[in-house]
């Protein structure tokens, strides 16, 4: 896009003034309490200073996130029941200058959904109602603090499922899921949220409620603002409904797990998979021998029998899902048979599940890593978009440069590992350390990012920003993409209360 | 008698466990149109035991073998036993007939003599009728012992040690070979079908039989006359306060 120079520096400008113009935050008092006390349930309050104090260790859960890497001091919870709370609650904390962190589950990686200081977290939990869903266009709309498995088990008898499915689902909220743009494991057949989310409620900076939760595939009725709220982990308003498209159930899954000697076979390997299975290829996943180690090491799904994964470098999970069962298994048995009877297989073996509960089993160990790493120690998560053929370069580089900088050692960093969606070009690195430490930050960054930049990468493919990566925001970002994104937030959100410190550096 | 073992695994085809089975509108059974059947779990984990048998233990285990007594379509679950490592398998076809363990019993007795079979493990009941009784009857029928919810097996010669789950404790029981030993829970966790056996299964014989061909008669002994679902619980309510609770509670007469 060809932006004038001179635009782009007015813009700067007035940014620049916006910002020393911009007022400090104020802090949460007793007034604004007794205020909250006039139009919410006690229940609904959780604070240090109400008259009668709720003791801190209430406020833990919300100000900690759950990898309990960041922690905010935050005096007060408010949980609203409805929009019209939410919108009452944030006039207020507009009018006094408040800032206000939105929270959905807390199983955000990025630190986006803690408080920096001690801002109010308004939690979404308690708006939990699915407001309607139709089973003909299968347009599903709920409140906010719907959890995604529940909205899952929902749907269900209606022979429908959820667009996006991840590991937090039994905590994660849709609301949250719609602010941070999760992708998630079934990305590669239904899209991002960007295309499967119809419209949303969201309540801004100023307590507005802008309504657009429009039940409508298609309205070209100009600018698309909805979309500006996802992905914005809530830095320009509350999202507190979404309507969102969900898909028919799938008849028929099917599930395997791959042992592969080499990395190189990966592709090799996604290639004939779209190839033969085509529109019923709905996961294709990717682990290494590290991550699944780990995963095994802390109990997460049945463990392959050992002659199986003898020898094997890497792992892929692959999921079909269709209408038919006879015509998927004709196609996953062809698959397989022809992998396994090639003259130069690109697979050592593999297994593959014969009912739910193995189902189950096998998305366990590739779900359950994010847990068994979180179980292993302390983790450095990077959530990068790369191209695929550098998958398994961005991990050895980075496992090599921590071995040069003398921190691959047990009281250190123990394992570097990567796993992540083919499908998506989206692989996650962990680096699993005894503990977080400057030292071991300072190797990684921005030591990561650069690789990332080197490969015009995303430095954040679906975790998003939050805290963690303002400051790398720009590796993957222009100088004017930063620009215009800090004057759109500066349009919605002229006091900087929401979410503050996220996303923009 | 020989050490070698020649294992007998009986497995069902049940409706998965996974899924939450429905009566049908008639009230006379349960709802299976378009429902996903599976090995019931309790065989599942028979199967994998004579695995675990045979593999850890060189030149013990001369065969296993599977049998299901069902509909054509048990041979899914043969299928899928052969994918796991069992050497051959007996499809007894008794179309949709339900067929009680008595007569499953005196089935599988044919079954054994013909296979000549030593060891019997199976699961210590199936999910969808949860008679537990199978076991139990044919080691009458055969007049062979028995060890019952197994949690552990241990073979050493004819000799074989079985430790099963009791009320409040485990229970150690040692027999010689021939005997049946039917499997509890949490003897084991059942493994997946591994690709190189699943184009291996392909090739293995699959034999099929009438109930007729063993010569066994199926005569129900048993009438349902009705089934019907527990009533369903009422959704209870969120209170506000202490005071509206033990108003709630007095209001329950629960004090």
């Amino acid at each position: 896009m060809f932006v004038p120079r001179r635009l782009v520096r007015a813009a700067t400008l007035s940014l620049r003034r916006a910002h020393t113009s911009a007022p400090a935050l104020n802090s949460v008092n007793a007034e604004d309490i007794a205020h909250f006390s006039k139009f919410l349930t006690p229940t609904s309050i959780i604070s240090t200073l109400s008259p009668q104090p709720s003791p801190s260790s209430e406020l833990a859960p919300f100000n900690n996130d759950w990898m309990n890497k960041y922690h905010g001091q935050s005096t007060t919870v408010i949980r609203p029941r409805s929009t019209q709370e939410v919108s009452e609650v944030v006039k207020r904390c507009n009018e006094r200058g408040i800032g206000i962190v939105p929270q959905g589950g807390n199983t955000g990686l990025v630190g986006g959904g803690v408080p920096i200081k001690d801002e109010l977290v308004l939690s979404l939990g308690n708006m939990n109602k699915v407001r309607s869903f139709d089973p003909v266009s299968g347009i599903l709309v709920a409140d906010a603090g719907c959890v995604l498995e529940s909205l899952s088990e929902y749907l269900a008898p209606h022979n429908h499922i959820m667009p996006l499915d991840l590991g937090a689902k039994g905590s994660c909220q849709i609301g949250g899921n719609v602010s941070t743009n999760a992708g998630g494991l079934r990305l590669l057949r239904y899209g991002s949220l960007h295309g499967s989310v119809l419209g949303l409620e969201v309540v801004l900076p100023d307590g507005t409620v802008l309504d657009q939760l429009s039940t409508l595939r298609k309205d070209n009725t100009g600018y698309d603002l909805k979309q500006l709220f996802i992905g914005a982990e809530g830095t320009l308003g509350i999202v507190t409904g979404v309507s969102i498209l969900t898909a028919p159930a799938p008849q028929s899954v099917n599930n395997v797990v791959l042992a592969l000697p080499k990395f190189d076979n990966v592709l090799p390997l996604f290639t004939k998979a779209k190839r033969q299975l085509s529109e019923i290829l709905s996961a294709f996943e990717f682990f290494d021998r590290t991550a699944y180690d780990l995963a095994v090491k802390h109990g997460q799904g049945r463990a392959l029998n050992e002659d199986e994964t003898e020898g094997a470098e890497c792992f892929v999970l692959l999921e079909t899902s269709g209408g038919n069962k006879d015509h998927d298994d004709e196609k996953l048995n062809g698959l397989l048979e022809n992998l396994m009877e090639s003259d130069e297989p690109l697979i050592n073996t593999g297994v593959i599940s014969q009912t739910p509960a193995q189902f189950s089993s096998l998305w366990a160990i590739r779900e359950g890593i994010t847990e068994a790493v979180s179980k292993e120690g302390k983790a450095y998560k990077y959530d990068i978009s790369i191209p695929l053929a550098e998958f398994k370069h961005v991990v050895d580089t980075t496992r090599e440069h921590l071995r040069s900088k003398g921190l691959m050692r047990d009281d250190a960093v123990k394992h570097v590992i990567g796993y992540g969606h083919v499908g998506d070009g989206n692989l996650h690195l962990n680096i699993v350390a005894t503990n977080y430490t400057p030292e071991i930050e300072a190797a990684l960054e921005p030591f990561v990012y650069e690789l990332v930049a080197k490969y015009k990468g995303s430095v954040s493919a679906e975790h998003g920003v939050g805290v963690m990566k303002t400051h790398a925001l720009h590796y993957s970002k222009s100088d004017t993409s930063i620009e215009w994104m800090k004057r759109i937030k500066q349009i919605f959100d002229p006091k900087g209360i929401m979410n503050p410190g996220k996303v923009l550096p | 008698m020989s050490n070698k073992l020649k294992i007998l695994v009986p497995v069902k085809r049940v409706i998965d466990f996974a899924i939450k089975p429905r009566i049908n509108k008639a009230g006379t059974g349960v709802d299976t149109k378009g429902v996903k059947f599976s090995m019931n779990p309790f065989c599942d984990i028979a199967l994998e035991e004579s695995l675990r048998l045979k593999e850890a233990n060189k030149g013990l285990v001369e065969k296993i073998h599977a049998v299901s007594i069902g509909p054509t379509k048990a041979q899914d679950i043969l299928r899928t036993a052969l994918a796991k490592g069992a050497d051959s398998t007996t499809l007894v076809d008794v179309g949709d007939e339900e067929v009680e363990p008595l007569a499953v019993a005196k089935l599988l007795q044919k079954v054994v003599e013909k296979e000549q079979s030593n060891l019997v493990i199976l699961g210590k009941q199936a999910i969808d009728d949860d008679s537990n009784q199978t076991g139990q009857i044919l080691a009458g029928l055969l007049n062979w012992p028995q060890a019952t919810f197994a949690s552990k097996v241990e073979v050493e010669g004819d000799n074989v040690k079985v430790t099963r789950e009791v009320d409040g404790g485990s229970d150690t029981l040692s027999a010689k070979l021939p005997m049946i030993i039917t499997t509890d829970l949490r003897l084991n966790e059942p493994r997946y079908a591994s690709l190189p056996n699943i184009m291996k299964a392909k090739k293995k014989p699959l034999e099929k039989l009438k109930a007729s061909d063993l010569g066994i008669e199926l005569s129900k002994r048993l009438k349902t006359l009705k089934l019907e679902e527990p009533a369903s619980r009422e959704a209870g309510i969120k209170v506000d306060s202490v005071d509206e609770l033990v108003a709630k509670l007095k209001e329950a007469k629960a004090i």
